[in-house]
């Protein structure tokens, strides 16, 4: 420890864009913060479930739809503090192996909506190869945009649980803010998949 | 009760109307941090293929999975032990927050005859703690509430997108034993 990781050169909301570019029915749950902005940002949509608080439980939000929708490929979209809090949860879905999951962690290395502090991922901890020691059967870290590309094309195959932390520049664009209704969300992403609300 | 309801008394066999009553519930995913109070529904929902049976590292992993299930048209339960509710408090605000059914069954220590004082902080504060944070709960000390009080929970859960708690007294499940 106290090696800090080199920072990532991407910029997050290209990465974000090339990834849910031509997404037809792809499932996508965000983490708080700015993964949340990013998804915004490259246009709101009945698919997407976005999280402002219960930090670090995107990615088991991921395992449930993704296990209650098999027919579907599920994408979280998360940081790596919001991940960290939830590591343990990388255990659990390690053990469910849900071929239909993604877990696409935007790495700044730092605490991006409290001031940039750095984080644990930014102090050395991989979370690519925390999730290959658990068992998911993919994982990458990924530094450059021909790597994206490479995921994007990945997360239709429902083929294995994959995981890939995406080294993005520590920088906040501007805000670019989902709706904070969750009732609303909920009950839109659900329509949209059939199920009416109670 | 006036309905073909189970005898009262020890005849009841509360463990496993715990499992039976979320089966009637149409529940398809269980997911729990183990408690010996729970290991009768937790090794019925391991043998039961048309259950998803998930192994938590710590409870409020829960919330977020029975969210994603609920998201995706599916109920569930989770199971914890009262220690674990103290895990759950931040993350029932996305249960606030989005209102969907999240029904709780929660093993009580720090309640009756515990030898270890080390559980009763959070045992003593589980039901307040739970109530602080929007959960409705029923709390069950004899064999033969179990059925109804579960099945009243999981009603109220599954038909108000509510977040419903069911605790098993310490007295029901009886005192551990810990010196043999």
């Amino acid at each position: 420890m106290g090696q800090v990781n080199e920072t990532g050169a991407l910029d997050r909301r290209e990465v974000v864009q090339k990834l849910l570019a031509g997404r037809k029915d792809l499932l996508v749950v965000t983490g708080l913060g700015s993964p949340s902005y990013d998804v915004m940002a490259a246009g709101d949509h009945d698919n997407n479930y976005y999280l402002w608080a219960a930090m670090g439980s995107a990615a088991m939000v991921g395992l449930g739809l993704a296990a209650a929708k098999p027919d579907h490929s599920v994408l979280v979209i998360t940081g790596d503090g919001e991940m960290l809090m939830g590591m343990g949860g990388l255990a659990t879905i390690a053990t469910r192996k849900p071929a239909n999951l993604t877990i696409a962690i935007l790495d700044n290395g730092h605490f991006g909506e409290t001031g940039m502090q750095v984080s644990h991922a930014g102090l050395g901890v991989n979370l690519d190869r925390v999730a290959q020691a658990c068992g998911f059967g993919w994982t990458r870290e990924i530094r450059d945009m021909a790597g994206v590309d490479d995921l994007r094309g990945r997360l239709s195959s429902r083929d294995g649980v994959k995981l890939a932390t995406i080294k993005v520049k520590a920088e906040n664009p501007p805000r670019v803010l989902p709706p904070r209704d969750g009732v609303y969300v909920k009950n839109r992403f659900r329509a949209a998949l059939g199920h009416a609300p109670l | 009760m006036s309905d073909a309801g189970p005898t009262p008394g020890s005849q009841v066999d509360w463990r496993h109307d715990v499992f039976r009553i979320l089966k009637e519930a149409d529940v398809k995913h269980i997911v729990y941090v183990p408690d010996a109070g729970h290991s009768t529904a937790i090794r019925l929902a391991d043998e039961d293929n048309a259950i998803n049976s998930v192994v938590l590292t710590t409870e409020e992993e829960g919330i977020g999975y029975l969210a994603g299930a609920w998201l995706g048209g599916e109920r569930g339960a989770l199971l914890m032990q009262s220690s674990g509710v103290g895990n759950c408090i931040n993350t029932l605000a996305l249960q606030a927050c989005t209102r969907f059914p999240l029904l709780m069954v929660v093993t009580m220590r720090g309640d009756w005859a515990e030898f270890n004082a080390w559980q009763n902080p959070m045992g003593q504060a589980t039901e307040k703690a739970l109530n602080l944070m929007g959960v409705l709960t029923w709390r069950a000390d004899e064999p033969q509430d179990v059925a109804p009080l579960l099945h009243g929970a999981a009603s109220m859960a599954f038909n108000g997108d509510a977040a419903c708690a069911l605790l098993l007294g310490q007295r029901l499940i009886g005192e551990k034993q810990w010196v043999k």
